[in-house]
C-alpha cells in the first residue's frame, strides 16, 4: 500500500518536473522561433493581430534582399578585423602572461598577480571615459585601433587567469625534462605549454571571438559616427533607424539571425570548453 | 626510462633551480605586453577618472580641463535626471537580480534530479546566454511592440487587451526586467556545476534521518550552495548596476517615455558622448564605482553570517 503510494507520488513528481522543464523550454525558445518566423514574412504579414508562426507565403527573398539593403559583407569584414585581433591577443599574449604567472619565478610575481586579479574586479565604468579621452588625444577615434590595440596587448585578466590555472595544472615533469635538455623558457612555452593547452585555448579563442562579435558599447563609441567602419552589431542596431515600422522588421530579424547563427555554431562545437570556462570562473569565487 | 633515471639521479632542486634562477628575468618579458596594457588601460584611466571628475573637461574644439573641485558632485544633487536614473537602476536591480537568481537556482535544482535529456535541457536553457545582446535586444524590441509584437498577439488570442510595454512609462522597467530574465542560463550553469559537486552521502544521511526533499533542500543543498549563491549575486549585482545595451537599444539613449527606462550608465553615456560633458560624466562614473564598491564590501562583510565555507 505504502509502496504503491510512494511510487505514485514519485511518478507525479517526475511528471511535474518534466512538464515544468518542457514548458520552460518552450518559453525560452519562443523568441528564437518567432525571429525565424518573422524573418520569413513580408512587411504586410507582420502587422497583423493574430499570431502566425508559419508564414504564408514564405518570403525566402528576404535573405537575398538584405544584401541590397545593408552592406553586410563590409560589416562582417570590419567585425572580423576586430575579432582576429581579439583572438590573437587571447591565444598569444594572454597565454604568454599566463605561462609566466604559472611557471616562471620572478621577483614581484605575487604582487603583479594580485594586480591582475584586481583589474578583473574593476567595473568598466571607471575606465570608459578616460580611455576614450586617451584615444581621442591620440587621434584614434574613428579607427579600429581602440578596439584592437588593447586586445593585442592582452588586456584581459580573465584569459590570463584561465591560462595560468591551466598551465599550473600541467605536470612539472613535462617541463623539467625539456629544461634539462637546455630548452629556453620561450621554447618551453612554444613547444611544451602551447601544444598541451588545447582545452584552454579553445575556451579563450571562443570567448575572444564571441566578445568581439557581440560587443556593442566600444564599437558604438569609437566607430559609431563612421558607418563604413561599423561592425555587425552596429549595423543591426542601425537598421532600427529605418523608420516606417513593419517595413524593415523582417530584415532586422534576418540580420539578427546572421548575428546569432555563428554563435550557435561555435557553441555546438565548443560547448564543452565554454562551459568549463564559465564554471571555472564561477567556482573560483 | 631515461628521463626517469635522470630525475632519480639529479633531484629537481639542483638541476631545475639554477636554470630557473638564470631565466627569471624573462618572466618580465612574458608579461610585458599585459603590463603595458594594465598601466595604459587600467592604472592611468583609473587615476584619470577621478581627476577628470574634478574638471569641466569636454572634448571638441576647446580641449582644456579647468579644475572645478567638487562642483560636478554638487551638480549631481540638483540633477533630476541623475536622481531618476539612479532610482530606475535600483528598481531594475531589485527585481532583476533576485528573480534571475531564483529562476536559475530552481531550474538547476530540477535539472539535478537525475532526469533524462539533461544535456538537451541544459543546452536549451543556456542558449539565450550566447545570443548576442544586440540581436536579443532587437528581437525583444519587436516582440514587445504594442501593435506588431508577438507578446500582444498572444495576449489578444487569449482575450487580454494589448499592453503598451515600451511606450507606457509604467511598464518600461518591468519589460526590461522580463527581458533580463531570459539570460538566466549562465547562472544556471554555474549552479548546476556546484550542485553536481554535492557528495551523495550527504543526501543519504538526510534520508536515514527520515528527512524528505524539503529537509534535503534546507539542511544540505542551500547551505552548501551559499558560496555559489554569493558569487552569482555579486556578479549579477555588479553587472546590473552597469546595465546599458539592452535598454539603450530598446528604449533609445533617453530611456523611453518620461525617461522611465533611463539607467545610470545611459545618463553617464549621454553626458559623455552626446553632450560631451566628460568631466561631469567622469564624476558620475566615479560615484557609480563607489556605489558598486560599497555594495561589494557590504556583501563580503555580511557573507560570514550566511555563506558556508566548509570546515577544511
Amino acid at each position: 500500500m505504502n509502496m504503491i503510494e510512494n511510487r505514485r507520488i514519485r511518478l507525479l513528481r517526475q511528471t511535474t518536473i518534466y512538464l515544468t522543464l518542457i514548458a520552460g523550454s518552450l518559453v525560452v525558445f519562443f523568441p528564437l522561433v518567432w525571429t525565424i518566423s518573422t524573418s520569413l514574412k513580408t512587411p504586410e504579414q507582420v502587422t497583423v493581430r493574430e499570431v502566425q508562426l508559419i508564414p504564408d507565403p514564405v518570403a525566402w527573398a528576404n535573405y537575398v534582399d538584405i544584401f541590397d539593403l545593408v552592406p553586410v559583407w563590409r560589416f562582417l569584414k570590419n567585425t572580423l578585423v576586430i575579432a582576429s585581433a581579439s583572438v590573437f591577443g587571447g591565444l598569444v599574449t594572454c597565454s604568454l602572461a599566463g605561462y609566466a604567472f604559472a611557471r616562471i619565478l620572478f621577483p614581484g610575481q605575487r604582487v603583479l598577480f594580485f594586480i591582475l586579479l584586481a583589474t578583473m574586479m574593476l567595473p568598466y565604468v571607471v575606465q570608459l571615459i578616460p580611455i576614450f579621452v586617451i584615444f581621442d588625444r591620440l587621434g584614434w577615434v574613428g579607427t579600429f585601433r581602440p578596439l584592437t590595440v588593447p586586445r593585442l596587448l592582452g588586456h584581459n585578466a580573465f584569459y590570463i587567469f584561465l591560462y595560468r590555472q591551466f598551465f599550473r595544472g600541467l605536470p612539472s615533469e613535462l617541463f623539467d625534462a625539456a629544461r634539462i635538455d637546455g630548452c629556453t623558457e620561450v621554447g618551453l612555452w612554444w613547444r611544451i605549454a602551447m601544444p598541451n593547452s588545447k582545452p584552454v585555448a579553445a575556451a579563450v579563442g571562443i570567448f575572444a571571438f564571441q566578445f568581439a562579435w557581440t560587443d556593442f558599447l566600444s564599437p558604438l563609441i569609437y566607430l559609431g559616427s563612421k558607418q563604413e567602419m561599423w561592425t555587425i552589431a552596429l549595423g543591426l542596431n542601425g537598421l532600427k533607424g529605418f523608420e516606417g515600422m513593419g517595413s524593415t522588421l523582417p530584415m532586422m530579424m534576418v540580420m539578427s539571425i546572421f548575428m546569432i547563427v555563428p554563435m550557435l555554431v561555435i557553441f555546438a562545437f565548443g560547448q564543452k570548453y565554454m562551459v568549463q570556462g564559465v564554471t571555472v570562473s564561477g567556482l573560483k569565487g | 626510462m631515461a628521463s626517469v633515471q635522470k630525475r632519480e639521479i639529479a633531484p629537481s632542486v639542483s638541476v631545475t633551480q639554477p636554470a630557473r634562477k638564470r631565466q627569471r628575468w624573462i618572466g618580465y618579458l612574458f608579461i610585458l605586453p599585459w603590463f603595458v596594457s594594465m598601466i595604459w588601460f587600467d592604472a592611468i584611466p583609473f587615476g584619470m577618472n577621478l581627476y577628470l571628475g574634478m574638471t569641466d573637461y569636454s572634448v571638441g574644439p576647446i580641449e582644456q580641463a579647468n579644475w572645478i573641485g567638487l562642483e560636478n558632485f554638487e551638480r549631481m544633487l540638483d540633477d533630476d535626471l541623475f536622481r531618476q536614473s539612479l532610482a530606475n537602476t535600483i528598481y531594475f536591480i531589485v527585481f532583476s537580480v533576485p528573480l534571475t537568481l531564483i529562476l536559475a537556482f530552481s531550474i538547476a535544482l530540477l535539472l539535478n534530479t537525475r532526469i533524462r535529456f539533461l544535456g538537451l535541457f541544459r543546452t536549451v536553457y543556456y542558449i539565450p546566454s550566447i545570443i548576442p545582446v544586440v540581436a536579443a535586444s532587437i528581437i525583444f524590441l519587436w516582440m514587445f511592440n504594442a501593435r506588431a509584437g508577438a507578446i500582444n498577439q498572444i495576449l489578444y488570442a487569449i482575450g487580454i487587451d494589448p499592453i503598451r510595454w515600451l511606450t507606457n512609462p509604467d511598464y518600461t522597467k518591468i519589460t526590461l526586467v522580463i527581458i533580463s530574465l531570459w539570460g538566466f542560463g549562465a547562472q544556471m550553469i554555474v549552479f548546476l556545476a556546484a550542485l553536481q559537486g554535492i557528495p551523495e552521502q550527504l543526501y543519504e544521511a538526510v534520508a536515514i534521518d527520515g528527512g524528505g526533499l524539503r529537509a534535503r533542500l534546507r539542511h544540505i543543498v542551500i547551505p552548501l550552495m551559499t558560496p555559489t549563491i554569493f558569487f552569482n549575486l555579486l556578479v549579477g549585482l555588479i553587472a546590473s548596476f552597469q546595465v546599458f545595451t539592452t535598454a539603450y537599444i530598446i528604449l533609445g539613449p533617453n530611456g523611453g517615455p518620461l525617461q522611465s527606462g533611463l539607467f545610470y550608465m545611459m545618463h553617464t553615456y549621454n553626458n559623455a558622448f552626446r553632450y560631451f560633458e566628460m568631466g561631469y560624466a567622469s564624476a558620475m562614473s566615479f560615484v557609480l564605482f563607489l556605489i558598486i564598491l560599497a555594495f561589494t564590501l557590504l556583501m563580503i562583510w555580511t557573507s560570514n553570517r550566511w555563506v558556508y565555507y566548509g570546515d577544511e
